[in-house]
C-alpha cells in the first residue's frame, strides 16, 4: 500500500527510484549464490566422470556398508543429541525463565558462552579431558580410586562421547527456544487455571507444557539438524574410534583420489532431510500463534522455589561444567604445560606453546589476518544484504518480495559442509573460477550467515513504524534516501547485533572452510583442525583461547552497543 | 637385531627404487646450483618462499628459521600437512591454475613420479646433491633428490610397558593383550604410513592389517601423532609412525622406546624438489640449495632425528646405526601404481 501511495505523489517525478533495480539485482545475486552450488551438486550427483547421466553414485548409499553404516551412525547421533538436548535444556529453560533460581542472568551468560564456543574446539578440549588414558578426568578418577592405569571412567573416542560433546554445544539452541516460549506464556492463563482450582501439577500439565511443547519440539529438530550436519566434532572424536558419520565421509571423499560424484550423492540426502525437517519445524512453530490470542498478556508468573532454588542453581552449574568450565580448564592447562597429562608442577609449566604459535608457526599471522578480514567483510556484506532484503520484504517494496524472502532464508536448509562441496564444485571451474581466493570463503560465510541476520533484521524492521518512512517519502525523498536517513538510524542496534552475530559465526566456521581453503586462504579454524591431526594440543589450546577471547570481546561489545542503541531507538520512535 | 642384516646397506636398498624413477631418455641434469650472490640477491627481491612439506610442523619451522637466519630477507612460509593431503592439495591447486607452492617435500616418493610425469617440476640440482649425494638418491634429470630418510618402527611407552614384555615384531602386536592399547596413523593422510603400509603388506601380508584392525586401535591421522600419543600416555604402543618423532621425544627424556621389528622396518625416503611454476623461483632454488646443505642435513639428523644420505653428515651417537637395522625395501613405483588399492583395502579393514 505504501508503495502505491508513494508512487502517486508528484514530488517524486523526475527522480529515479533505484530501489526496484537494486532489489532485482539482489534477487539475482542471491539466486546465483544458492542456485549455482546446489545445481552443480545435483549435476555431479547424477552424472558419471564423462558427464553422462547416471544413478550409479547413489548405489553405494544403499548397498555398501562403508556408506550405510555412517548413515545409521549419523541418525543415531542426531536422534540422541536431539533427545539429550531436550532433556537438559527444557528443565533449565524453565528454571531460568519461570523460577526465582539465583543468578539467572549468569546462567544465561554461561549458556551464551557455550553457544559461542566453536564446537570443534569443545571437542578438542574434551580430548584433553576425557581421552581414556591421558584425559585429565580419567587421571583424577584413577588417583581418587586407585584404579589400574588402563582403567577409565570416560572414553571420549566413542559413539557416546561424540553424542555427549555435540550435545554440549547444541543444547543452547533448545534452551533459547524453550526459555523464550515459557517467558511468552501469559501468566493470566496459568492464574486462571489456579483460580479454577487446578493444582500446580494440573496447571503445568494442561497449560504450561502444551504451550511450551511446540518450542521444545522445534528445538529438538534444530538440535537434530545441528548434530547431523556438524563436521568438526565427529572428525575429531569419531575417526580415532574407527567410525565415520556422513559429514566425515563426505569430507574423506575429497581426499586423494577425490570422488566428487559420490560426495555430491552423499550430500543430497543431508540437504533433503534438512529441508523436510525445517518445514516440519516451521509448521510446529507456526501453530504457536494461537497462544497470543487475547492481545497483550501479563508477565509470566514466577514460581518460588524456596530453599530448593539453591539446589536448582547447583544443577544448572553442574550442567554447565560440561560445555564451559571443564573444557576451558583443559584448554588452559594444555596451553601452559609441556605435557598436559602430567601433574601441574613448576617443571611442567611452560610458555613454549605460546611462543610457538606467535613466533615460530609461520601460518599464524596469515590465518589471523584472513580470519579477521573474512569476519569483517562477511559481517559487513552480510548485514548490509540482510538489511536491504529485510527492508524490501518488511515493506513489500516490490511485487516479488516473497522470492527475496525465500532466497534469504533458503541457506538455512543447506548444511555448511554440503554448501562447501557445492561451492567447491561450482567455483573450481568456469565461468567462475574463485577457488583459491578469499572470495569463495566470503561467499560461503555470507551465504551461511545470511538467514540468521535476515531474520533478526526483519523483526527489527517490524518494530519500526513505517509512518516515519512515509513522511520522508511524502517530503520528496526516494525510497533509498528514506531508508538511509530514517530507517537505518532507527535500526542501528539491530544491525550491530546482526553484524556481531555474523562475525562470530564466521570466525568459528569450519565445515565449509575445510572444503574451500588453500595455502593462501587458511583461516584459524582450519589451522586448528590441521594441528589436531598432528596431535599438537598445546598450540591448539593457545589458538583456541585466543579465539574465545576475541569472541567474548565481540559479544560483550555487541551487548553494550545493542543495549544502548535499542534504548535510543525506542526513544526516537516513542 | 640379528647380525646377518648388518650387511644390508641403505643405499643398495633404495637404489633400485630411485633408479626406477628416472627416465633414461631425458636430457642431462642442469649445472649444479650454487648459493651465488646473484641468486641470493634475486631471492631477496622475491622476499619469500612457500614450502609445502609433510615434515612434523615444529621441525619444519626450525628448518625455516635456520634458512631465514642464514639468508635474512627471505621469509619461509611452511605449508605443512600429511603428504597425501599435500599431494591432493597441489593437484587441486594446479588444476585450478593456482601456483602457490615453491619448494615441495613429500614422505611419499611416489608423488615425485607423478609430478615429474606431469611436467610440474623444475630441474634444479643443489651443489651438495651433485657433490655429496649418492647418484641413486637423485633423479637423473635433476628434478628431485632424497632430502630426508626415516623409518616407521614400533614404539612404546616405557612406563606402561616393561621392556621384557614389549613386542618384538609386527606380528606380536596381534596378541590379544595389546587390544585397545595400540595407536596408529592413516595412509590416506600420511605418505610415511602409505609407504609403510605398502611395504608391510607386501612383506608380511594384508592379513596382518586385517587382524590388527580387530585390536581396537586408536586411529590418528599424521605419522607424527602416534609418538605424541605415547608420550602423553594415551596409548602404550604405536604400530607405526616415524622414527624421527620417537627419537626426538626419547632424547628429550620422555619415557619412549623404539622397536625395530624382526620382520624388517619400513623405510621411508622423502624427496624434495621445486615446482616449475614456482611463484618465487629464485628463493625456491636458494631454499632447495639450503635443504641439501650439510648444515641443514646435519640439523635434521641431530635435532630432527632423521637420517641423511649426505656423505658429510654424521650419525648422532647413541642412535642405532642404520646398518644394524633390518629394513624393508622401498619401491615408490609400485606404491604409485597401487595407491588406490592400498587406501581402499585399508579403509575396508579399519573402517575409516
Amino acid at each position: 500500500m505504501t508503495a502505491a501511495v508513494a508512487a502517486g505523489l508528484p514530488g517524486r517525478l523526475g527522480r529515479v527510484d533505484l530501489s526496484r533495480p537494486v532489489v532485482l539485482l539482489l534477487a539475482a545475486v542471491l539466486c546465483l549464490l544458492i542456485v549455482l552450488p546446489v545445481s552443480w551438486l545435483v549435476y555431479f550427483a547424477f552424472t558419471d566422470r564423462d558427464g553422462l547421466p547416471t544413478f550409479a553414485n547413489f548405489a553405494p548409499l544403499f548397498s555398501d556398508p562403508a556408506y550405510t553404516e555412517p548413515m545409521i551412525t549419523t541418525l543415531v547421533i542426531s536422534v540422541s543429541v536431539g533427545l539429550a538436548c531436550a532433556a537438559v535444556a527444557a528443565p533449565m529453560g524453565w528454571l531460568v525463565a519461570r523460577t526465582d533460581v539465583p543468578f539467572a542472568r549468569t546462567i544465561r551468560s554461561l549458556i551464551m558462552a557455550s553457544f559461542v564456543t566453536p564446537p570443534f574446539l569443545g571437542a578438542i578440549a574434551w580430548e584433553i579431558l576425557a581421552a581414556p588414558n591421558s584425559g585429565m578426568l580419567n587421571q583424577w578418577y584413577r588417583e581418587l580410586t586407585g584404579a589400574p592405569p588402563d582403567q577409565h571412567l570416560f572414553n571420549i573416542y566413542s559413539l557416546t562421547g561424540v553424542i555427549f560433546v555435540i550435545a554440549c554445544y547444541t543444547f543452547p539452541y533448545v534452551f533459547v527456544l524453550v526459555a523464550n516460549a515459557l517467558e511468552r506464556i501469559p501468566g493470566e492463563l496459568e492464574d486462571a487455571s489456579s483460580i479454577l482450582g487446578g493444582r500446580a501439577w494440573h496447571t503445568a500439565r494442561r497449560i504450561t507444557v502444551p504451550l511450551a511443547l511446540p518450542a521444545l519440539l522445534a528445538g529438538c529438530l534444530v538440535a537434530f539438524l545441528q548434530a547431523m550436519t556438524l563436521f568438526g566434532s565427529p572428525a575429531i572424536l569419531a575417526l580415532p574410534a574407527g567410525f565415520h558419520t556422513m559429514t566425515t565421509k563426505i569430507w574423506s571423499l575429497f581426499q586423494y583420489p577425490p570422488k566428487p560424484g559420490l560426495a555430491a550423492a552423499c550430500s543430497l540426502p543431508l540437504l533433503l532431510l534438512t529441508v523436510v525437517l525445517l518445514r516440519a519445524q516451521h509448521m510446529i512453530l507456526g501453530r504457536r500463534s494461537y497462544q497470543v490470542i487475547g492481545g497483550k498478556s501479563g508477565a509470566p508468573r514466577v514460581i518460588r522455589l524456596g530453599p530448593w532454588r539453591w539446589l536448582a542453581l547447583a544443577v544448572c552449574l553442574i550442567v554447565l561444567l560440561n560445555p564451559v568450565f571443564l573444557p576451558y580448564l583443559g584448554l588452559v592447562k594444555a596451553a601452559f604445560t609441556h605435557v598436559f597429562s602430567q601433574p601441574l608442577t613448576l617443571k611442567n609449566l611452560t610458555l613454549e606453546h605460546v611462543d610457538f604459535v606467535f613466533f615460530e608457526f609461520s601460518s599464524t599471522r596469515l590465518a589471523l589476518k584472513n580470519t579477521f578480514l573474512l569476519g569483517i567483510l562477511a559481517a559487513t556484506l552480510g548485514s548490509g544484504l540482510a538489511l536491504v532484503i529485510a527492508y524490501a520484504t518488511a515493506r513489500r517494496v516490490v511485487a516479488g518480495y516473497r522470492v527475496l524472502d525465500f532466497f534469504a532464508t533458503a541457506p538455512v536448509a543447506i548444511p555448511a559442509i554440503v554448501l562447501g562441496v557445492g561451492l567447491f564444485l561450482a567455483y573450481t571451474r568456469p565461468p567462475f573460477v574463485l577457488y583459491g581466493t578469499l572470495s569463495i570463503l566470503l561467499i560461503a560465510f555470507v551465504t551461511i550467515q545470511l538467514p540468521a541476520a535476515y531474520q533478526q533484521l526483519q523483526s527489527a524492521f517490524r518494530a519500526v513504524n513505517p509512518e516515519l518512512e512515509e513522511a520522508s517519502r511524502i517530503l520528496g525523498a526516494t525510497r533509498l534516501q528514506a531508508l538511509r536517513h530514517i530507517t537505518a538510524p532507527l535500526l542501528r542496534s539491530g544491525v550491530i547485533a546482526a553484524w556481531c552475530f555474523i562475525f562470530i559465526g564466521t570466525i568459528r566456521e569450519l565445515s565449509a572452510a575445510i572444503m574451500l581453503f588453500t595455502a593462501d586462504t587458511k583461516v584459524i579454524s582450519v589451522v586448528i583442525f590441521d594441528l589436531n591431526e598432528n596431535g599438537h594440543l598445546g598450540p591448539i589450546s593457545v589458538l583456541g583461547i585466543l579465539m574465545l577471547v576475541i569472541t567474548f570481546a565481540v559479544v560483550t561489545l555487541a551487548n553494550r552497543l545493542h543495549g544502548s542503541g535499542a534504548w535510543r531507538g525506542q526513544r526516537v520512535t516513542g | 637385531m640379528s647380525k646377518s642384516y648388518a650387511k644390508t646397506s641403505l643405499a643398495a636398498i633404495a637404489a633400485t627404487a630411485l633408479a626406477m624413477l628416472g627416465n633414461p631418455a631425458s636430457a642431462a641434469p642442469p649445472e649444479p646450483t650454487k648459493a651465488a650472490p646473484q641468486l641470493i640477491e634475486a631471492a631477496k627481491k622475491e622476499g619469500k618462499v612457500v614450502w609445502y612439506t609433510s615434515v612434523d610442523l615444529p621441525m619444519a619451522e626450525k628448518i625455516a628459521k635456520a634458512f631465514e637466519v642464514k639468508y635474512p630477507g627471505v621469509a619461509v612460509r611452511v605449508e605443512r600437512s600429511g603428504a597425501e593431503r599435500v599431494f591432493q592439495r597441489i593437484g587441486q591447486e594446479y588444476s585450478s591454475k593456482i601456483y602457490a607452492a615453491d619448494a615441495v617435500n613429500s614422505s611419499d616418493a611416489a608423488h615425485f613420479i607423478v609430478w615429474k610425469r606431469d611436467g610440474w617440476l623444475m630441474a634444479d640440482v643443489p651443489e651438495d646433491v651433485a657433490k655429496y649425494f649418492p647418484k641413486d638418491q637423485q633423479d637423473p634429470d635433476g628434478m628431485f633428490a632424497a632430502f630426508r630418510v626415516t623409518l616407521s618402527p614400533i614404539g612404546y611407552n616405557t612406563t606402561l610397558v616393561k621392556k621384557e614384555e614389549a613386542p618384538k615384531s609386527f606380528k606380536d602386536l596381534l596378541d590379544p593383550k595389546w587390544s585397545g592399547k595400540i595407536v596408529k596413523a592413516h595412509p590416506s593422510y600420511s605418505g610415511t604410513i602409505l609407504t609403510a603400509t605398502y611395504q608391510t603388506a607386501r612383506d608380511i601380508g594384508w592379513e596382518y592389517f586385517e587382524k590388527l584392525s580387530q585390536q581396537k586401535v586408536m586411529q590418528v591421522q599424521s605419522a607424527t601423532d602416534p609418538s605424541k600419543k605415547l608420550s602423553v600416555g594415551e596409548r602404550a604402543i604405536s604400530a607405526d609412525g616415524t622414527e624421527y618423532n620417537l627419537l626426538q621425544l626419547k632424547e628429550k627424556g620422555e619415557p619412549i622406546e623404539i622397536v625395530y621389528p624382526t620382520e624388517g622396518t619400513p623405510l621411508v625416503v622423502g624427496p624434495s624438489g621445486i615446482m616449475k611454476n614456482a611463484p618465487n623461483p629464485n628463493a625456491a632454488k636458494l631454499f632447495n640449495h639450503f635443504l641439501f646443505s650439510v648444515e641443514c642435513q646435519q640439523l635434521i639428523v641431530d635435532v630432527g632425528g632423521m637420517r641423511s644420505f649426505h656423505s658429510q653428515v654424521k650419525e648422532k651417537p647413541g642412535r642405532t646405526p642404520l646398518k644394524q637395522i633390518k629394513l624393508m625395501k622401498e619401491d615408490p613405483a609400485a606404491v604409485e601404481k597401487q595407491v588406490e588399492e592400498i587406501k581402499a583395502r585399508y579403509t575396508k579393514y579399519f573402517k575409516v
